[in-house]
Formats: structure tokens, C-alpha cells, sequence
């Protein structure tokens, strides 16, 4: 069969090569003088561009490769690999075909991701959200986050400013000012973020309550939008989420509610009601570890970029639909995060059960144990992301947040 | 408009089934289906992308023979699919259509993953590997066999069981992993990765061949099975008609029950070999979705073991091509996915000119 059909395809080469010889070729896109001709980075993907998770990290290296010169042969990007044995076989191909640096973008990616970086020791492994790295005593393998709290935060300040203004309009009761947030899973990540994005707007709207719900899924469009809905029939006047799909934007355009994101902007998908969405740009760690490896330099195990590395951001703001002042109000405040004025998890700032908290044992240390060994407590605030790239605020749930 | 006023309209072709044809006819025209097939692709690769036909080919090809590592790795897809095909085959030779093959395997990996994950480095290799073995087969014969039972006693709908006893597998996977990773991220990693306890070790320095072997004497097995043993006989039996069966004295009832225990036990095996051979742990998507391609692969073969090779080999060329494509022309997989449907397509098609023949008549002949 092999025979058969390599002999068949070369009769239909030979046929579609008459027929259209004086085609473009693939790549001759850049002719710019790349960096180092023999330098070659890959990227390991979930899903492809129809992810808004994943298109972040595509355009993110997209953007990069252009600044940079590199040819598309230079950029190898493999699409929809699943958490398991086929992301092994990826990186080992990427491996093969010459890759001196692989970067795969999911949490189920990394033992597998490990498992490579031990074979194959003379090539760079770098993962994006993991969290072993530090206990692996691997030089090749690194993790790498970014302080998206911080970004959360800022989000949720926007939030914050629109509800004062419905309860300005009397649109609302200070008392109804409730917040809906539509979560992935019951982790870490997604815990850190929800309680920033709430501190960020209780800073500004003192009264705010917020509910949060589970889908389970990192990306499913009919379950994000139907807790979306849930939430807004139970009351929420205002929606944000950490889920990967349109869902939830789409059912607050659908019910005149105001959304504020995570990713990507949403304004194409509820221009009336879409504020402001956090995001982490991907850009300066592709860089750097692009930089690091053509130079002989050293990766770091856990990278975590901020706001002033350019990793964090946030995208335009919806100014139709934001309350006034918000544009000021986010910058002083990004400044303040900035020169440590503000910490986001400042202890004076909330309580669990009541009580404020002096010190909590966070499982920062991954050995597989998910035992918690570390007091993340430290000069008054939760020291998040600064002991390992990925977040471990896992509190469940301070006052004011309830499922 | 003259046959229309004599009441008798002559249409201007009719199909008529062929009794038989020649083997090489037949052959003649799926070479011939898949030649248009590529020329059809490489017509919609230049009006769609603008690229070469020929590039684009080559990459395809490239995908599963590219390297030595490429050409293992799609051995080893292929031995997994051909697995799963093996297992749904018997059922749909006796007319039982087993839809929850993808189920099967999963509780067949997940038995596999739960020795693996309690046992750890506990007991030799060799013995947990023993151990492993047996509780995936026994789990998948106990998934398949439980609609197996109902259709037997009470003549219940085998299509939607099976399909439903998926979801009950994928509820009960996603249960055991957030048990088992109480962190909530609901992702179980590789198990014993330092111990490598329970992972099959390497053959000859391969790290797939044991799974490729052992799919391989399946292959085998299963074709004498149907072919040439008693109960492959009073498979096609009850396939063809159960008051036949019943006549000549076969007991449907047991054959369906014990034809199903071996479609849930081959199901079981693939878990195994997916657990302890490639991944060394279980998810969701374990069996990503070749519990349903089996289905495919099966039928295009006619239900023999021999051909299933070839058209598993066909699908997994076809699915290592389209990830090909999309990193070496930076398309996006749903292009990869329109030749893919393309070339089905005319394979699929191609089955009615090999089973009908077109007479088409000419018009003056009446006149």
C-alpha cells in the first residue's frame, strides 16, 4: 500500500506540477537577515488559533519572529497535541528537525515536556503555567508564568469603577452590587485570579460581592455561556471569566450586562457591553529565551513576567461602555502596583472567615504530594508567584466571594 | 416528450446491482477514486492556499515518513487504531453495532492507571505489568458486556447503550483524576516517572514495538477467529439472520454475550497497551476519539482483519499529513481536514461502483 500510494502521488505531482508550475513558493516571506540561520525555536500548542488560549502564545511568537528576522523554517509551530504521549512525540520531532529551544503552552503538557528535556539534555525546554521545574534539578527544563494578578487587579478596578457608576444612576443599590465569575476549574490559577480581579474592584466599590461558578473545562463555549447566564439570573450585575471561549461574553451582549475578560479583547463580541480584558503577552519570554539561547545564557527555572517586563497588559479600553475616569483610575493605580505602593494581596485588605490572616502554608513545592509546606505570609502580604512562576493562592474563598 | 405522451418514460440511466466483479476491477477502480481524489485536493490547495500541489504532498508524506521517529510513531498510532477496530469487528459481523468501543478502552486504561497509581513501586515490574494486564481486560469485558447482557435478554437497543456507557466511562475517569490530584487541575501527568514501574519496557531499544507486536499477532488471530473457527462462523450466522441461527440450532443469546466479551476484552487490551505502553497515564481523551474512527475503519474494510491494516494505515497517513501541513505552511489544521474529506469522500464513493453498475440508454431507441 505504501508503494501504491507514494507511486500514485507522484503521478498526481507530476500532473498538478504541470498544471500550475509557476507557483509561490512556501516560505518566501522574510528575506530579511535572520538572527543565526541555523537557530530554530519550537512551539507545542493544545489546541490552534480557534483558542483564544492558544492564538496568545501563536501571535505572541508571530510578533516576535518579525521583530527578529527569523524565517518561517525557523519557527516551527505544532498545533493541536494533546496532554499526552504526543506531546513527548512533538518536541522529540521538533527535536529532530532541529529545534535548539521548545516551548509547549498547557499545564498537562509538563511531565511530558520533562520526560524529553532528560533525553534529549543539549536542547532548551521551556513550559508555560507548570509547576516542576524547581524540583526536577533539570538545567534544560524551565517554567515560566507571569504576575497575571496584577493584571486581574487592574481589571477588576474597572469593574469596580462601573458598578459605582450604576449605583450612581440608581441602577442599582450599593447592596446589588454583586459580581458573577465564570471559572474553569477549582485551582490555584483560576482562585488567585478571581480573588485579584475582586480585591481590585472591592478597593474601589467597598459593598461588592461576588458569586463564582465551575465549568470543569477549560474550553467549552455552551457550558461558559450557560453559567454565564446562571449567574446573571441570580442576580450579577457584572461578569467576568477564566475560561477560554466566547461563551460568557456573548451571553452578557446577549443580556445587556457588562463583561470585563481575560485573554483577549471581547469588544468584536459585545460591543456594547465587553469593558476590559487582562492578558499576558507572551512576547518578552519568547524573546528572552530566544536571546538566552543564541547567546549561551541561562534560562531562568521559573520566570515570572510583570507588568513592567511588558508581560503583563491589558487591552483596549471600551470606553463606550466603561464608567468615566477609568482610564486615569487604571493608570495610577498600574504605577502604584508598579512601585509596590499597592500589594494585591494585602492582608489589612481582607479576611477569611472573619478573621484576618497572619499565616497560611501554600503548596508551593511540587513533589506530587499536594501537601503544602510553605508560608506564603510575609511582610504583611500573600507573596504570591514570587517562590515559583505559577500562581499558589489557593484560598477558598476570602469574605465577600461565595460560590 | 414522446415517452411522456406513450406513458411509458425510459429514464436515461438505470443502476443495477453487480453480482460479482473482478478482483482487479475492483482494485482498478479504488486506485482509480483515489487518483481523482488527489487531483481534486491539489485543485482545492491551489485555489484555497495558492501552494504547490507538490509541496504540499511531499509534507504530507513527509508527516509519517519524514524520519525514523515519524515512521515509529505512526506504527504505533497505527497499531492502537487497528487495535480498536480488531475489537469493534466481531460485534458488527454479528450485526451488534458496538458504539462504545471508546468507552471500553478508557475503563480499560483507567483499571491500568489505578495499579499504577496505588501499586507504584510496590511489587516487580514484570508482576505489576501481569496484574495491569488482567484488570483492563477484565474492566473492558465488564463495560461491553453489560449491554451485551440486555440485548440478549430483553432486546434492548445496543446503539444508544453502548453510546451512552461512554459518557459513564468519561464521568468516571474525570472522577478517579480529581480524586487522585485533589489540586483541582484535573490533570493526572505521567505516573511513576522516576520508578517507571508498570511502563512496559523497551524492545530491542524500541520504545513502541511491543505494542506494534503484540497488535500485530492480534491481527492475525482475529482473522483466523472470523474466518476459520467454529464461532467466527456462528458470527456471520447470527449476523445474517437470527431465525437461521436459531434453525440450525445456535444459541443467539450466548453468541452475542461471548462475542462481546471479546470486543470489550480487545477494547480492554488496547487500554492497556495505550496506559502502560505510550501515554503511562489516563485522561479524558485517552482514546481521542479512535473508538469512533475504529467504526470507520472497520466497515472500509468489510470487516477484514487483513484490510483493516491497510485502511488504518490510510487514516493515521492522512491524520500525521494534516499535522504535517499546518506546521510546514502554517495552515490551520481545518484544510488538512478538508483533504482528508476529500480523499474519504471518493474512497467511500468509489464502494457504489464496485457493488453497481450504470446502464445508460441511449435516447433514439424508442424514437
Amino acid at each position: 500500500m505504501k508503494k501504491i500510494i507514494a507511486l500514485l502521488m507522484s503521478v498526481v505531482m507530476l500532473l498538478a506540477f504541470a498544471s500550475c508550475g509557476g507557483n509561490s513558493t512556501a516560505d518566501d516571506t522574510s528575506s530579511k537577515s535572520a538572527v543565526n540561520a541555523d537557530f530554530k525555536i519550537g512551539l507545542i500548542c493544545l489546541h490552534d488559533e480557534n483558542s483564544t488560549y492558544d492564538n496568545n502564545f501563536i501571535q505572541a511568537l508571530k510578533s516576535v519572529q518579525a521583530e527578529l528576522g527569523l524565517k518561517d523554517d525557523q519557527v516551527l509551530i505544532k498545533t493541536n497535541i494533546a496532554e499526552n504521549e504526543a506531546c513527548y512525540n512533538a518536541a522529540a520531532e521538533l527535536v529532530d528537525s532541529g529545534c535548539d529551544v521548545i516551548f509547549a503552552d498547557s499545564f498537562g503538557h509538563e511531565t511530558y515536556m520533562i520526560q524529553a528535556a532528560k533525553e534529549f539534555t543539549d536542547v532548551e525546554f521551556c513550559h508555560a503555567t507548570g509547576t516542576k521545574a524547581q524540583t526536577q534539578g533539570l538545567d534544560n527544563y524551565h517554567n515560566a508564568f507571569a504576575s497575571i494578578y496584577e493584571g486581574r487587579y487592574l481589571a477588576g478596578v474597572a469593574a469596580g469603577m462601573k458598578l459605582n457608576e450604576m449605583i450612581e444612576n440608581k441602577k442599582i443599590t450599593a447592596n446589588e452590587a454583586v459580581m458573577g465569575y465564570v471559572g474553569a476549574y477549582n485551582y490555584a490559577e483560576v482562585v488567585s485570579g478571581m480573588t485579584s480581579f475582586f480585591l481590585g474592584a472591592r478597593s474601589v466599590c467597598p459593598s461588592v460581592t461576588m458569586k463564582v461558578t465551575y465549568t470543569n473545562s477549560w474550553f467549552d463555549i455552551a457550558k461558559e455561556k450557560e453559567a454565564a447566564l446562571t449567574l446573571i439570573n441570580s442576580g450579577c450585575v457584572l461578569i467576568s471569566q477564566h475560561a477560554d471561549s466566547e461563551g460568557a461574553p456573548k451571553a452578557c451582549e446577549e443580556k445587556k450586562v457588562p463583561n470585563v475578560a481575560y485573554n483577549i479583547s471581547t469588544i468584536s463580541m459585545g460591543p456594547n457591553t465587553a469593558i476590559i480584558s487582562s492578558k499576558i503577552d507572551w512576547a518578552p519570554y519568547f524573546k528572552l529565551i530566544i536571546n538566552a539561547s543564541l547567546n549561551n545564557e541561562k534560562i531562568p527555572t521559573d520566570y515570572v513576567g510583570t507588568i513592567e517586563t511588558g508581560s503583563v497588559a491589558l487591552t483596549e479600553l471600551n470606553e463606550t461602555v466603561a464608567a468615566k475616569g477609568t482610564k486615569e483610575k487604571l493608570k495610577e493605580v498600574q504605577q502604584k502596583l508598579i512601585n509596590g505602593e499597592i500589594k494585591v494581596f494585602d492582608t489589612d485588605t481582607f479576611t477569611v472567615d472573619g478573621k484576618k490572616l497572619t499565616t497560611y502554608t501554600a503548596d508551593v513545592i511540587d513533589e506530587g504530594d499536594f501537601v503544602p509546606e510553605t508560608e506564603a505570609i510575609k511582610d504583611g502580604y500573600f507573596n504570591e508567584s514570587s517562590m515559583r512562576s505559577a500562581p499558589y493562592f489557593d484560598i477558598k474563598y476570602i469574605d465577600g466571594i461565595s460560590e | 416528450m414522446k415517452s411522456h405522451e406513450k406513458g411509458t418514460r425510459e429514464p436515461l440511466f438505470n443502476i443495477v446491482k453487480r453480482s460479482d466483479i473482478v478482483w482487479w476491477k475492483a482494485w482498478l477502480i479504488r486506485t482509480l477514486a483515489i487518483v481523482f481524489a488527489l487531483v481534486v485536493c491539489a485543485l482545492v490547495i491551489v485555489v484555497l492556499t495558492g501552494y504547490n500541489p507538490l509541496q504540499v504532498y511531499t509534507a504530507m508524506f513527509k508527516g509519517s515518513f519524514g524520519s525514523k521517529r515519524k515512521t515509529m510513531v505512526l506504527l504505533q498510532n497505527l497499531a492502537m487504531l487497528l487495535c480498536i477496530s480488531l475489537a469493534v469487528t466481531p460485534a458488527f459481523k454479528m450485526r451488534f453495532w458496538n458504539l462504545g468501543a471508546e468507552g471500553q478502552v478508557l475503563v480499560g486504561g483507567l483499571a491500568s492507571a489505578a495499579c499504577m497509581f496505588y501499586v507504584k513501586d510496590g511489587m516487580s515490574n514484570a508482576m505489576l505489568l501481569v496484574i495491569m494486564f488482567v484488570a483492563s481486560i477484565v474492566a473492558g469485558i465488564i463495560w461491553a458486556v453489560i449491554p451485551a447482557v440486555f440485548k440478549a435478554k430483553w432486546g434492548t437497543n445496543e446503539s444508544l447503550f453502548t453510546l451512552m456507557m461512554n459518557y459513564v466511562a468519561i464521568q468516571l475517569v474525570s472522577f478517579f483524576i480529581m480524586f487522585w490530584v485533589p489540586n483541582g487541575s484535573s490533570v493526572m501527568g505521567i505516573i511513576n516517572q522516576s520508578t517507571e514501574s508498570g511502563w512496559i519496557p523497551n524492545l530491542f531499544g524500541q520504545k513502541y514495538l511491543f505494542n506494534i507486536i503484540v497488535v500485530a499477532v492480534l491481527t492475525a488471530v482475529m482473522f483466523i477467529y472470523l474466518k476459520y473457527s467454529k464461532h467466527g462462523y456462528e458470527i456471520s450466522v447470527v449476523g445474517e439472520s437470527e431465525n437461521t441461527a436459531r434453525y440450525i440450532g445456535i444459541n443467539v443469546k450466548k453468541v452475542i454475550i461471548r462475542t462481546m466479551m471479546i470486543s470489550g476484552a480487545i477494547c480492554g487490551l488496547a487500554g492497556f497497551l495505550l496506559v502502560a505502553g505510550t501515554n503511562h497515564t489516563v485522561s479524558k481523551n485517552l482514546a481521542g476519539g479512535m473508538g469512533f474512527t475504529a467504526i470507520m475503519v472497520s466497515w472500509l474494510a468489510k470487516f477484514n482483519p487483513i484490510l483493516m491494516v491497510i485502511t488504518s494505515f490510510l487514516i493515521v497517513f492522512l491524520q500525521k499529513g494534516a499535522g504535517e501541513i499546518a506546521m510546514t505552511f502554517r495552515l490551520n489544521e481545518s484544510v488538512s481536514d478538508i483533504l482528508t474529506g476529500i480523499i474519504i469522500f471518493f474512497i467511500i464513493g468509489c464502494e457504489f461502483f464496485i457493488n453497481y453498475k450504470i446502464n445508460i440508454h441511449s435516447k433514439h431507441k424508442e424514437g
